[in-house]
């Protein structure tokens, strides 16, 4: 008998805590994936955040560490200078990678610090029950924007991907998406070049994932792959935003 | 031991810390501790280490958190109002058992406050300034030769406890320079045998099947019972280092006390000239100076006050703190005075021993 599917070694046997529907699943499942594929599964220590995904230490099979709130590329720095023969990535959410945590994020990429980010993006906050993100879309409805997003009062959802490859030290910027199975495969090569990046030394890679919220946006599964598509794609655009491997002179 | 230089206490600690085997540091520039960061800048390298100036105190204690996770020596330094930023990693760092050593040189607050030496941060550091049950022990140095010492006083407090360590100084401290004699630096291979005291919990190589193993960094137990018993064991953790780490000096003690003073750092060192001009004068005053804070010295206070104290005499560069430990040790037994200088103001020996002559007066 050929196994053609099995639960990536990189993945511990627990359950995931998240709710049906949700995408955290998918991209657990997809980093998971890409450290069996690069063997680097002995190497790797990650860095989980705050947010819906704080058990993602207990989740992944390689040491991880588990931040305080935003602070996982800061944590994550200090985990690649001690072990510099290690891989190191982070794993965060909209509110603690844009909102608490964009002076750490901004200023690892801006060192070039040699971590892989993987950043969700699902417009709100989830395990503290529906809030507004700094990724929330304008005139969407939270449980603290109850009129909607007011652009005026609050201003622009922001766009990570955008304000990264500002920077010039980054070496591999992305934003792809989990709302189609085409979309995950593509989601896959992403995490594949980030990690095979980072293990060959080349410098700052983030992953950008735009996700869904079926829980807190209210709605089904489905629906919210709808929803996001419809009005997450306008503001979040797919696509490279830096490969350094690509431009010349490296 | 090495031959005699002279230096600043802020650089002093620097270059003691990397002897000790820190080969990582991380910090954000604030005054009076700068030339502790710039000593940093230049040796880090130097010693093969790691120097990042951090984007804020803030991520300065969370790479600390990173590389202490790796089981290796990692240390950080600030002045107050930095420290405060400090807080929530400090609070982790107890809450997921990792050694590592945290230097504030103390200025003037609240707020922003000024740039001169203060003891003001001593309920942050002895009571715990960030949240939940935690306590760290806390060192508090009173010459440079005794700040450069309690760099690896504090390394190995913080392996043999796997527990942050602060040592509170002040501007004064980190400024003045004083001769001292350093410890001969460890080698690679010290250091390594160091850091392998880790190896059963910290990140490391995993080891290929059927050895792979699952290390978490972690200050997070969502189900009370098991966080129940984590803050058990570490208020366990607390027990022992208040039994074993208690750390005093007793200058000028004897039976006949008529007043025992209490300070530490350097209020201390001021209280010392005091004390020894009044005792030449025929007085007989003791001092007994906390050299760790935390875990506090309540039974040596408690024993320094024999039938012939008359009052027991604190001195501090606040409005008043240690003085409530002091109040627990005393318990009662005879009136505890106060002399306090505030906003970076230091008080000189000739006001010290106005003081305490007033109040030797006062028994007459």
């Amino acid at each position: 008998m050929k196994v053609i599917a099995q639960r990536p070694k990189s993945l511990t046997d627990l359950a995931f805590t998240y709710c049906p529907g949700c995408t955290h699943g998918i991209s657990h499942r997809l980093i998971a994936e890409a450290m069996d594929e690069l063997d680097m599964r002995d190497q790797t220590m990650g860095v989980a955040p705050v947010g819906c995904s704080v058990f993602a230490y207990k989740f992944f099979n390689c040491d991880m560490a588990e931040a305080a709130h935003g602070r996982a590329p800061a944590v994550a720095t200090g985990m690649k200078r001690a072990r510099p023969d290690m891989h190191v990535f982070t794993y965060q959410g909209d509110g603690d990678l844009a909102a608490i945590g964009t002076s750490e994020i901004i200023h690892a990429a801006n060192r070039g610090e040699n971590i892989s980010v993987f950043f969700i993006n699902n417009a709100i906050y989830g395990m503290t029950g529906g809030q507004m993100a700094p990724t929330t879309l304008p005139n969407m409805k939270t449980s603290t924007s109850p009129y909607g997003r007011d652009v005026a009062d609050i201003g622009y959802p922001i766009q990570v991907c955008e304000l990264i490859s500002s920077l010039r030290a980054p070496y591999y910027v992305e934003r792809v998406s989990l709302l189609s199975p085409q979309d995950i495969i593509k989601a896959k090569k992403a995490v594949l070049k980030a990690m095979k990046f980072n293990k060959e030394g080349r410098g700052f890679t983030l992953v950008e994932f735009v996700s869904t919220c079926p829980t807190n946006w209210g709605m089904t599964p489905l629906d919210a792959m709808k929803w996001a598509k419809e009005n997450m794609y306008p503001f979040f655009k797919l696509g490279n935003f830096r490969d350094k491997s690509l431009e010349g002179g490296e | 031991m090495g031959e005699k230089v002279l230096m600043k206490g802020n650089e002093a600690v620097a270059e003691a810390a990397i002897r000790a085997g820190c080969r990582l540091y991380f910090a954000y520039p604030i005054t009076p501790q700068s030339e502790l960061i710039e000593y940093m800048s230049r040796m880090m390298p130097k010693a093969k280490g790691t120097f990042i100036q951090a984007e804020s105190e803030i991520a300065a204690i969370n790479m600390v958190y990173g590389a202490a996770g790796c089981g290796k020596r990692a240390m950080t330094s600030s002045s107050s109002p930095g420290i405060s930023l400090k807080q929530e990693g400090i609070s982790y760092l107890a809450g997921a058992n990792l050694p590592a050593v945290i230097v504030n040189v103390q200025r003037g607050g609240p707020g922003l406050g000024d740039i001169q030496p203060a003891q003001g941060d001593y309920f942050q550091a002895v009571k715990g300034g960030g949240h939940g049950d935690y306590k760290m022990i806390v060192i508090a140095p009173s010459t440079v030769q005794e700040f450069a010492d309690s760099a690896s006083d504090a390394f190995d407090l913080a392996d043999k406890y796997r527990h942050p360590i602060m040592i509170l100084s002040d501007g004064l401290l980190g400024q003045m320079m004083e001769p001292v004699e350093f410890q001969p630096m460890k080698t690679t291979e010290e250091i390594e045998e160091l850091n392998k005291q880790h190896f059963d919990w910290c990140i490391h190589p995993n080891q290929p099947e059927p050895n792979h193993h699952h290390h978490e960094i972690n200050s997070l137990e969502i189900d009370p019972i098991i966080l129940e018993q984590h803050v058990i064991k570490l208020g366990q953790k607390y027990d022992v280092i208040t039994e074993k780490e208690q750390k005093w000096e007793e200058y000028s003690l004897n039976n006949d006390n008529e007043i025992l003073c209490v300070a530490f750092g350097t209020a201390s060192r001021l209280v010392k000239s005091a004390v020894d001009q009044l005792n030449t004068e025929g007085f007989n005053i003791g001092l007994i100076r906390p050299i760790r804070v935390w875990p506090y010295p309540y039974d040596a206070i408690k024993k320094a006050i024999t039938d012939n104290v008359k009052k027991v005499a604190v001195f501090e560069l606040n409005l008043g703190q240690m003085i409530e430990d002091v109040r627990l040790a005393v318990n009662g037994k005879v009136p505890v005075k106060f002399m306090g200088k505030v906003g970076g103001i230091l008080f000189t020996p000739e006001e010290i021993k106005a003081q305490l002559e007033e109040w030797l007066q006062e028994e007459k």
